[in-house]
């Protein structure tokens, strides 16, 4: 058809939807800022619910970009967006021009920083870490504290960033919950000694099989689930830290002393789609996330006729999700095209 | 609570119909933030006054919402009104105006609140 | 001379508001404590005579303050004040020089041209009547910005002004009509009689022209009069009482009286010296920002004066100070919103007497339920003795980069330190003294003082300005109180630690409560000036605004103090700074919600860029490697 798309962005979304669209048929450009595709799927050891290794997704996106109609660009960024009442122009850092029929941006989103819930202490306290600190622990097989010792207390911290008007947030990043029942699970198996607990506002484990997780964390592995927002981290005089949580269901405050806290970070608009946002008049909603132009029926569509959305930038889901997603875009791209020629 | 439905520990229920939410309605009058609550036990996890006795803001929130006011009555003065339970709130509750209000409330409402 | 009917209204205005005026000061100085009244006494027939006629010059007339703060603002009400002042000195003289007697009633002197039409046919008179045309015209120009205000408050330089209520309407429109009825009853009459100056003259040749002037003058001259007799008769009922008011507080605010934190005749006189002259609506954070414009002090000031309930309004204010120090009449703002918040629980309440023309005061004590101590759950507690105590703050315990910070720096002092609340400590109490409730407040005054007093320190450092000024104000301690910003600073002047600069550029937000709170605005500057480049931001000092985090607004929504923060923060990281620093941990929470730039506080920095000598870096560590030892 010789139809040019643009896919802007490199990670899960964006590989399958040029991956799909170099099967129907149409010339791709896969632009990617980082060095490497794969986005943040290159950074997880397991994935939920069934706890295989994310390097098979990893392994069936690149199968599926390996096409001589995909031209993935790494390390590439874009400066300039313009749109014409054909097509649209779009310019990288070092000034190629790309010529597009269709754009489908695909940006993904990056995880709350945690250092902005300061009464957590990450970067204060030695041994506060977020989730993605943990998952790079799991891929290198070794979980250690600071001083390189094992820890024998491990408490996760739901709800980071996510629910909180304090951080400016919200929404339920959805997916944090059941990644923390998955990272518990993880930690006893490589730790079988450890004691592991999870401090949650409320469970949501709205996918398949994650309530089964749920059920499988608390039967077989044995994990302490206590409702109770944690309120403040401090350290102890012997490195350990004290958290401070009321266990609302026995409805008394909780003492206790941990090892190593894990905060559950939520997800946020990445950088790179602020960028985006901001070079090409796409909108956003008062998640701050893009909006698509109908949150039922046209959830890939965008405020801008030619542009659509895949995966997370447009809300937190999960990698069936965001996969799906992007499916469905390549599947509005080819309606574009055909409404466009007839 | 006979001809059907079940039998409840009289003692022990929450009666729904009986109980005198006057005071709950006063504070979502003055303090609309009030019905945001969802419990999750943050302002009793941070609370200065809970270091040194029994007092649970998170408690004493729910059994006002549900019209059990005499141990919210009975506690409330323990509260030194710090302010942490407020900047702690995942979903903005202005937590200080609330036991202000809830003070008032028992003060105007005296016997009547019950 | 026969007895004209008209000059009727003005005589009975003039002589009922010097008799209320002169017994209402009365009443007011036998309500005066005993100590209060010999102030004054001594104040009125010593130094604070003089100083008080320079201030009324000044202020009352000239409006110095206000003209500082808003030209346009100020040039409006000094036509007003300073123009009529003038108008009453020199008509007076001109009665006196010109007239038949050399004492004469005051209506001789404002109806002067009606009852010496001839004259100013000779070159003084000429001379004279020409000043007098200056003068109403000077006040003429005044009253078109006054009208232009009440339409378009852009035009006076102001963002919004005092809504008025009926009785101030229908005075205001009195006041209004006083001086274009004298401008059109002097020009008809001038122009019948073929006198006057260059307004009076020119307008009335004009008129004479085209109407019977002589006849034309006479319902003018009655207008006058009927609006001059309204104004004084209604003067005390509105605002307006505000221009007798404020001659008698500026006698006794020089004397040395203050406002204290009960209600009593000082801020009774201070409630009535306020005009609505709007500056304090304008300075408003809370009404630039969280649109909220019906709480701010000149509304606070009505709602005492009407009797209505103050309970909302003086608990919705951020009592920032910004408002204080730009109210030209220096009324104590914000200690009166106290001893509202304070109402809610005993004193005076007050009463309208004698249709609002008198106020009295009636004791009404407030039955609380609670009987007893609110906090006697709190524990017996141990100090440790020490030189040197830290309190960090109940909201520093929130912010654990400034604990670390200044366990860092404290270390690195050498001195005999102990961290009081280190494991959460009572809180100081101001807190539930902003909220009005001084006596629960008191409880936990006494519980922390018994700490401070056992452990035998010297010096108490605090990092929370909230706790500063508790300590130093309430407190009644023997040691020295320092904010941490002030001990760091004696740190650097001693030479007891050594600091690397940073190459950073930062903007200092001031704390309410440690700069127009408490006076502190120099020490965390030279202290930031010791580690980075301090650039200004235009809001620095005195002007410095709220992070909206504020204690002190029990009321406000998150909402609405984010919007308040993300305003402040635009305002602080304008000149793109590297940090934002601080001296609360409050401010620091708030400000950092609503920015990317780093929010610090002036600790952390001086925790980055103290150089630790090697021994004393492990002192913590070898104490308590030695403590879990069982050594110590």
């Amino acid at each position: 058809m010789g139809k040019h798309v643009v896919v802007i962005g490199g990670g899960t979304a964006g590989m399958e939807a040029a991956g799909q669209l170099a099967k129907e048929g149409f010339e791709v450009s896969l632009v990617e800022k980082e060095e490497e595709t794969g986005g943040h799927i290159k950074d997880w050891y397991k994935l939920f619910p069934d706890r295989r290794n994310s390097s098979e997704i990893r392994d069936y996106l690149e199968k599926k970009v390996t096409s001589k109609s995909i031209r993935i660009m790494t390390g590439t960024y874009i400066e300039k967006f313009h749109s014409y009442r054909d097509g649209f122009s779009l310019f990288t850092q070092d000034g190629t021009e790309l010529k597009a029929d269709a754009v489908v941006v695909a940006t993904g989103f990056d995880l709350f920083k945690s250092e902005k819930k300061e009464e957590y202490g990450y970067g204060i306290y030695d041994n506060v870490i977020t989730s993605a600190d943990l998952e790079a622990m799991f891929r290198k097989g070794k979980i250690s504290m600071s001083d390189g010792m094992t820890p024998k207390t491990v408490g996760f911290v739901h709800c980071v960033g996510s629910r909180d008007e304090k951080a400016g947030n919200f929404y339920c990043s959805k997916l944090c919950c059941v990644t923390a029942v998955k990272q518990a699970i993880e930690v006893r198996e490589h730790l079988p000694e450890s004691k592991v607990f999870s401090f949650y506002m409320d469970m949501r484990m709205g996918g398949a099989y994650y309530e089964e997780l749920y059920r499988e964390a608390q039967e077989v592995w044995g994990i302490n689930f206590i409702r109770g927002k944690v309120s403040e981290a401090s350290e102890s005089i012997n490195n350990k830290i004290v958290i401070k949580v009321e266990d609302t269901l026995a409805g008394r405050p909780l003492k206790m002393e941990l090892d190593m806290l894990v905060l559950m970070a939520g997800m946020e608009m990445s950088e790179g789609g602020n960028r985006i946002a901001a070079l090409s008049g796409l909108k956003k909603g008062e998640n701050r996330f893009f909006a698509p132009l109908d949150h039922h029926f046209a959830n890939n569509l965008s405020n801008v006729k030619g542009v659509f959305f895949a995966g997370t930038c447009t809300a937190p889901m999960n990698i069936t999700e965001t996969i799906s997603h992007a499916r469905s875009a390549v599947s509005e791209v080819i309606n574009y095209f055909n409404n466009t020629n007839s | 609570m006979d001809k059907f439905g079940f039998a409840i520990s009289k003692g022990r229920q929450i009666d729904w119909e009986a109980n005198n939410r006057k005071v709950a309605d006063f504070i979502r009058e003055n303090e609309p933030s009030f019905k945001l609550c969802i419990a999750c036990g943050g302002c009793t996890a941070t609370c200065t006054a809970g270091k040194f006795t029994e007092f649970s803001l998170r408690e004493l929130n729910i059994l006002i919402h549900r019209g059990e006011n005499t141990k919210p009555m009975n506690d409330l003065k323990k509260c030194m009104l710090c302010g942490k339970c407020t900047l702690v709130c995942p979903r903005g509750v202005n937590t200080r105006n609330v036991v202000f209000s809830a003070r008032k409330a028992f003060q105007i409402f005296g016997d009547d609140a019950f | 001379m026969h007895f004209e009917p008209f000059i009727i209204p003005f005589n009975i205005g003039l002589y009922f508001i010097l008799i209320y005026v002169v017994t209402r000061s009365i009443v007011w100085f036998m309500e005066l404590s005993r100590p209060d009244k010999l102030r004054l006494q001594r104040g009125f027939f010593g130094k604070a005579f003089g100083q008080s006629l320079k201030e009324i010059f000044l202020e009352s007339l000239i409006h110095r303050k206000i003209l500082k703060t808003n030209p346009r603002l100020g040039y409006m009400h000094m036509s007003l004040a300073f123009g009529w002042f003038l108008l009453i000195l020199f008509g007076t003289i001109e009665a006196d020089v010109f007239g038949e007697s050399h004492l004469n009633a005051p209506y001789k002197a404002i109806f002067f041209k009606f009852f010496n039409p001839d004259h100013g046919k000779t070159a003084f008179e000429a001379a004279y009547a020409f000043m007098m045309d200056f003068i109403l015209a000077f006040i003429l120009s005044g009253l078109l910005i006054a009208i232009l205000k009440r339409f378009s408050t852009k035009a006076v330089g102001m963002k919004k002004t005092t809504k008025l209520k009926t009785i101030d309407k229908v005075a205001l429109t009195s006041l209004w009509l006083i001086f274009p009825s004298r401008l059109i009853a002097e020009s008809l009459t001038s122009g019948a009689y073929g006198t006057g100056s260059f307004l009076t003259g020119s307008l009335g040749s004009l008129l004479a022209s085209f109407l019977p002037a002589r006849e034309a003058a006479y319902p003018f001259w009655w207008l006058y009069s009927l609006s001059l007799g309204t104004f004084f008769v209604l003067l005390p009922l509105t605002r307006y009482l505000h221009i007798p008011t404020e001659l008698f507080l500026i006698f006794m605010r020089n004397s040395g009286i203050s406002t204290g934190d009960k209600a009593g005749t000082f801020s009774e006189v201070q409630v009535h010296s306020c005009s609505s002259c709007g500056i304090c609506i304008d300075q408003c954070q809370l009404n630039s920002s969280a649109g909220i414009n019906n709480i701010q002090s000149a509304y606070l000031m009505n709602a005492i004066r009407n009797n209505d309930d103050t309970g909302e309004i003086a608990q919705n204010c951020l009592l920032c100070g910004r408002c204080d120090l730009k109210c030209p009449v220096g009324i104590e703002l914000s200690p009166i919103r106290m001893i509202q918040r304070r109402n809610g629980e005993s004193q005076f309440n007050y009463a309208n007497t004698w249709k609002g023309y008198f106020r009295n005061r009636q004791n009404q004590v407030v039955q609380k339920p609670t009987s007893g101590n609110a906090y006697d759950y709190l524990p017996e507690k141990d100090s440790e003795n020490a030189d040197v105590l830290y309190f960090a703050g109940c909201m520093t315990h929130l912010t654990p980069s400034i604990k670390n910070a200044m366990t860092t720096i404290l270390d690195a002092s050498g001195l005999n330190w102990s961290f009081i609340d280190e494991n959460g400590g009572v809180c100081c109490g101001r807190p539930l003294m902003l909220a009005g409730q001084d006596k629960e407040a008191r409880e936990l005054i006494n519980y922390n003082s018994q700490i401070i007093w056992k452990s035998g320190a010297h010096t108490l450092v605090t990092s929370c300005p909230i706790c500063y000024k508790v300590f130093r104000e309430s407190y009644y301690l023997d040691v020295e109180v320092l904010h941490h910003t002030q001990f760091i600073n004696n740190l650097i002047e001693e030479g007891s630690v050594k600091m690397n600069f940073l190459n950073k550029r930062v903007t200092y937000h001031t704390p309410c409560e440690l700069g127009r709170g408490s006076g502190v605005y120099d020490e965390p500057k030279d202290v930031i000036r010791h580690v980075a480049r301090l650039e200004s931001t235009g809001f620095d000092d005195e002007n410095s605004l709220c992070c909206g985090g504020s204690l002190g607004n029990i009321k406000l929504s998150s909402v609405k103090r984010r919007k308040i923060a993300f305003d402040v923060t635009a305002e602080l990281t304008k000149c793109n700074p590297d940090y934002v620093t601080t001296a609360c941990p409050l401010c620091k929470k708030t400000l950092a919600q609503a920015t990317s730039t780093r929010v610090a506080d002036i600790s952390e920095l001086v925790a980055e860029a103290i150089v630790i000598p090697a021994a004393k870096k492990n002192k913590r560590q070898n104490l308590l490697v030695r403590q879990s030892a069982g050594i110590i």
